[in-house]
């Protein structure tokens, strides 16, 4: 496939909010990227119409309830069917903070057994409590099975912003060291948050700006298509974007967020 | 209670008729308390005289509307009335000083200057930059969380209310001291930190969820602000010129959609227009409404499709006195009258009186006019988006404000009654109180006296609130409002709004209510000065100002002869530095049992920036460039930070020499655009040496600055030196290499005061040659981080 017949569905309810940018992302790569309404596509029935489909950021539905779980619902109500297909053809789906709780919320992620009934963990309040914008550092764990990063070096170090308040992944407690080890044995630990340097933040904050259980910021699914991440990279696009450019004597044309929409289109063209 | 005035309406069981025709004077004042108009006497006479006229008795949904449209927070009486100042009588504060600068400054690029929601001047592309910024001070200090949230609902509202796309929020806060002792404060008082942490909590939820970015503000605390809390709120928008519909028409339907409506906010403009009492919260809690900021989020996504559709010919927000001033403005606006059918309006719950549905407040709720052939196009978006939406009314040519509930008539006014409000004239009189200036030593330790500065928390670093604001969302803040690896604070904010365009937008404020205690007028000049230095610091141009003035209450002769000082300083400044007001609001009434608000007027700037790639930020960047000084010092501390550290108030508050700023901004310009300018800090709170600390603190890389090359007005002391907050000062880092180039542009304005090392210590040798200030960066930035940063 050509990167302008890609076809990216970005999914919005009332609540989202990054869906722009995010959709900006790909379609500065070539790609086609439509904002799409779940009432839209209810209505359309076309999911299946897209190669990709992409759950930006933002605050669904007020995420009143715990964050994501009613986008999570409705999605299941209203476009359940045409996901499961989706999701069984193996076409690839992204989850962008808020999208990273839904996709949790679903049973998507970690789905260590396929798409589970009731959430396999959770994405929680941060320690210390409150909302936080600011720019980390992560580190890509991950070994060639995620189709968003498989290209990127493992240990490579991409700065890119988060801006969340309920971003700390959590498993079971009784499970966790156990469902820690079956994520990293299917390779499905993608992100963890460390310093400049690439050293895990080890739970120290800011480093590890939410607390989170062994510095998780990004997983997948067993089979890599499916990937979710606090982290913003359709922040982190371009030059910029990023908060030190002013500094810098030497420009990149783009920043470290790129590679990450660039890897699943390389993908898409050719799977 | 003038029982005998009220009578049970013959034609609606939820409606009072009001006898006042057989009112006396005395029943009048009953009559005005007991339904909670807030007019006054003369008003109340001629609302009877009125409904003489007319032959018959109003009803309390009539005697309501016009309570809330000559409301002092809709019609503005204070600063549109007729004011006796020093022998003169001034026709309109707004005309003569805000909206007389603007004219004469006659700028091409502005489109569409008070008129309406928002000021709106001309961008790139064809697109227009909206900008409105509110004060939601009342309601803030009755329910901090609600009324801050609210606040931001509302001015987002405004935005949308021209159909522009808000693109960035911008909050300016002012608290009482945070230490402020508990026994001191007086019943009905909420404690400053309580209030610090609802109202920084309800900003970050609104401008969060609804996904704009909250780019630029300040956080300033003051005594007067315990009992008076000061909640700014601003909203910048983005829209295409081409599709500003403002062509409502007789037909046109009256469609309203978002939110429902309730009983939250009712009496919201009266309660506006008091004083606060230790009964406020009582009284007056139903009058702050609840936030919903998703209900808005899709509100906005039906507004821009409509607006790009061209469906609609006008649309308004529903914020002070609700359906009552945005039906009533609307028909005024396009010169028709209106009917509205109030059981249409959705409800939140029953047993709403049609009084409480004309005047309620609930938030989330816009205003559209829609020609009829739209209509059915304009409510399947909204279902599409989720949102509730009626049509309740249509526009008429009879000029009659015709309101039923169930069919049956309970208001019929004649518009231009309604409009042709009451001109009040007021007093105002000049007392500038007279101060002296302090008699006390130069401290020994100066490098000390600088940490303690830094640690006040007017400039302690406000990084614990500003990260819990998304300041990145949308993905074009270019400036952030943080800067270099130990994130020293910028001095305004760039967007790069438009993805096919390098244009940028640098959006700053300024604010010195600390120099309002000693004199109005050079309070307002520094105001100005400020949010004008802020801006062109990172390359703004072409800059547009905004005016929101929070004072006393204007019934007091002095509180209003001091605004009246202000704003002879608005318009002499922005006459001089042609820089147009396009949109302004007053709170005026800000008074508690712990007394009346400092005099505070905010300068919100909007400047272009014309290419983001030539944005300069204020981190120091490399070592061996040098450090220059523009503008001069003069003996000037009174109201400033060092002197308020040291316990004083002073009198030589900052003042203004314009012309010379003026031809000094103009070169500075210029060696932006010739990309002479490496880093640039703006000189405020805490003076030269605030500034030098922050700018090397920022990346890290040290400086030494001496101060014997500081050119200065009879200065002889180092610590005014190092502290006076005189205005129109920059500190610039320029490379060597641009030394020749940057010196023949600047020529006198700037000296060579320094430059910037390798060491990580700031260095500032005093006027007797000695190191009057050796500190390592890591400690300077420990003292400016700590006073805010823990959880409080």
């Amino acid at each position: 496939m050509k990167t302008q017949e890609i076809k990216v569905c970005v999914m919005r309810v009332g609540g989202t909010n990054c869906d722009a940018e995010t959709a900006r992302a790909f379609q500065e790569l070539g790609a086609q990227a439509e904002i799409k309404h779940i009432n839209e596509l209810a209505k359309h029935n076309n999911l299946l119409d897209y190669n990709m489909l992409v759950f930006p950021g933002g605050f669904s539905f007020g995420d009143y309830v715990r964050s994501g779980v009613i986008f999570a619902r409705s999605l299941n109500t209203k476009l359940g069917k045409q996901m499961k297909q989706f999701i069984d053809e193996n076409r690839p789906i992204l989850g962008i903070c808020n999208g990273f709780q839904i996709l949790v919320e679903y049973g998507l992620l970690p789905g260590f057994e396929g798409t589970s009934q009731y959430p396999e963990a959770a994405l929680t309040t941060n320690v210390p409590q409150g909302f936080k914008c600011k720019w980390i550092y992560l580190k890509n764990e991950n070994k060639g099975k995620c189709l968003f990063t498989n290209k990127i070096p493992q240990g490579k170090i991409l700065k890119i912003p988060i801006a969340h308040g309920e971003g700390r992944f959590l498993f079971p407690v009784e499970k966790e060291k156990q469902l820690l080890q079956k994520l990293i044995d299917n390779d499905m630990l993608v992100f963890r948050y460390c310093d400049e340097n690439g050293v895990p933040a080890n739970g120290v904050y800011p480093t590890n700006p939410n607390g989170t259980y062994y510095d998780i910021a990004g997983i997948c699914n067993k089979e890599g298509t499916i990937f979710g991440l606090m982290p913003h990279p359709e922040r982190a696009m371009y030059w910029w974007q990023e908060p030190d450019w002013t500094n810098k004597t030497h420009m990149t044309q783009y920043g470290d967020g790129k590679i990450i929409f660039e890897n699943i289109i390389n993908h898409l063209k050719n799977p | 209670m003038a029982s005998n005035i009220y009578m049970r309406s013959t034609v609606a069981s939820n409606v009072l008729e009001v006898a006042l025709a057989k009112a006396m004077d005395t029943d009048l004042i009953e009559v005005n308390n007991e339904l909670a108009l807030g007019l006054s006497f003369d008003e109340m006479k001629a609302v009877q005289a009125y409904f003489k006229s007319e032959n018959r008795n109003p009803s309390d949904v009539e005697l309501q509307t016009i309570s809330q449209t000559w409301s002092e927070h809709c019609c503005h009486k204070t600063f549109r009335g007729k004011i006796l100042f020093d022998g003169k009588e001034i026709n309109s504060l707004f005309k003569t000083y805000i909206a007389k600068a603007t004219k004469e400054i006659n700028a091409p690029w502005c489109f569409s200057v008070f008129e309406d929601n928002a000021g709106i001047v001309k961008f790139d592309k064809g697109y227009g930059i909206a900008a409105k910024v509110e004060t939601h001070n009342h309601p803030s200090a009755v329910e901090p969380f609600g009324g801050a949230a609210t606040g931001v609902g509302g001015v987002i509202r405004d935005i949308l209310g021209v159909w522009a796309d808000p693109i960035a929020c911008t909050d300016v806060l002012g608290f009482g001291p945070l230490d402020f002792d508990y026994n001191k404060l007086p019943t009905g008082v909420k404690h400053p930190k309580y209030v610090y942490r609802g109202v920084t909590a309800g900003i970050s939820a609104y401008g969060n969820n609804m996904g704009i970015p909250t780019v630029n503000g300040a956080i300033y605390f003051d005594e007067s602000y315990t009992g008076n809390v000061t909640v700014y709120c601003g909203c910048i928008g983005l829209l295409p010129l081409n599709k500003y519909a403002k062509n409502a028409k007789v037909g046109d339907y009256i469609v309203i959609a978002g939110g429902k409506t309730g009983r939250d906010g009712i009496h919201g403009v009266t309660f506006a227009s008091a004083e606060l009492t230790e009964k406020s919260e009582e009284v007056s809690r139903p009058a702050v409404q609840i936030a919903d900021p998703i209900e808005e989020e899709k509100l906005k996504r039906a507004i821009i499709i409509i607006r790009d559709r061209q469906l609609a010919s006008a649309t308004t927000d529903l914020g002070g006195g609700g359906l009552s001033s945005g039906v009533g403005e609307t028909a005024e606006r396009y010169g028709c009258g209106v009917t509205v059918e109030l059981s249409k309006v959705p409800l939140k719950y029953q047993g709403l009186a049609p009084w409480e549905i004309y005047i309620s407040e609930s938030q989330e709720r816009q205003l559209f006019t829609i020609p009829p052939e739209n209509l059915e196009a304009v409510l399947a978006i909204f279902e599409q988006e989720d949102v509730e939406a009626t049509a309740i009314g249509q526009l008429t040519k009879e000029r009659r404000l015709k309101l039923t509930y169930q069919n049956t008539t309970v208001a019929n006014l004649d518009m231009n009654f309604l409009f042709n409000t009451y001109t009040t004239t007021k007093k105002a009189t000049l007392e500038l109180p007279t101060f002296t200036e302090p008699e006390f030593t130069e401290p020994t330790n100066l490098t000390q006296t600088l940490m303690q500065l830094l640690g006040t928390p007017n400039i302690a670093s406000k990084e614990s609130v500003v990260r819990t604001y998304d300041h990145e969302v949308k993905g074009n803040t270019t400036l952030k409002p943080f800067q270099g690896k130990y994130a020293g604070p910028n001095d305004a904010a760039v967007l790069k709004p438009l993805d096919n365009s390098w244009k940028g937008l640098a959006i700053s404020c300024g604010m010195n209510p600390n120099y309002g205690k000693i004199d109005a007028y050079w309070m307002a000049a520094s105001a100005i000065d400020e949010a004008i230095r802020n801006n062109l610091a990172v390359g703004g141009r072409r800059i547009a100002l905004l005016d929101n003035f929070t004072w006393g209450n204007p019934e007091k002769t002095e509180r209003l002869g001091s605004l009246v000082r202000a704003c002879q300083a608005c318009y002499n400044i922005a006459k001089a530095y042609r820089t147009p007001f396009i949109s302004g609001k007053d709170s005026l009434y800000n008074e508690s049992p712990m007394g009346p608000v400092t005099p505070t007027l905010l300068i919100t700037a909007i400047g272009i920036v014309p290419d983001i790639r030539s944005t300069v930020s204020m981190e120091l960047k490399a070592p061996e460039n040098l450090l220059y000084i523009l503008g001069n010092t003069y003996p000037e501390l009174g109201g400033s930070e060092y002197y308020k550290l040291k316990g004083y108030l002073g009198a030589n508050v900052p003042k203004l020499h314009m012309n010379k700023a003026r031809k000094n901004y103009y070169n500075f310009t210029k060696a932006i655009s010739n990309g002479l300018i490496k880093s640039c800090h703006d000189l405020s709170e805490g003076g030269l040496a605030v500034a030098a600390a922050e700018m090397a603190f920022a990346s890290n890389i040290g400086m030494t600055l001496d101060l014997k090359a500081v050119p200065n007005k009879a200065i002889t002391r180092n610590d005014f030196l190092l502290f006076s907050e005189s205005n129109s000062r920059f500190l610039i880092e320029v490379s060597p290499k641009d030394r020749y180039d940057f010196e023949a542009l600047m020529k006198t304005s700037c000296a060579l005061i320094g430059e910037v090392t390798k060491t990580e210590k700031l260095q500032i040798h005093g006027l007797n040659d000695g190191l009057i200030v050796d500190a390592e960066l890591s400690e300077l930035r420990a003292a400016w981080k700590k006073t805010l940063s823990v959880e409080i």
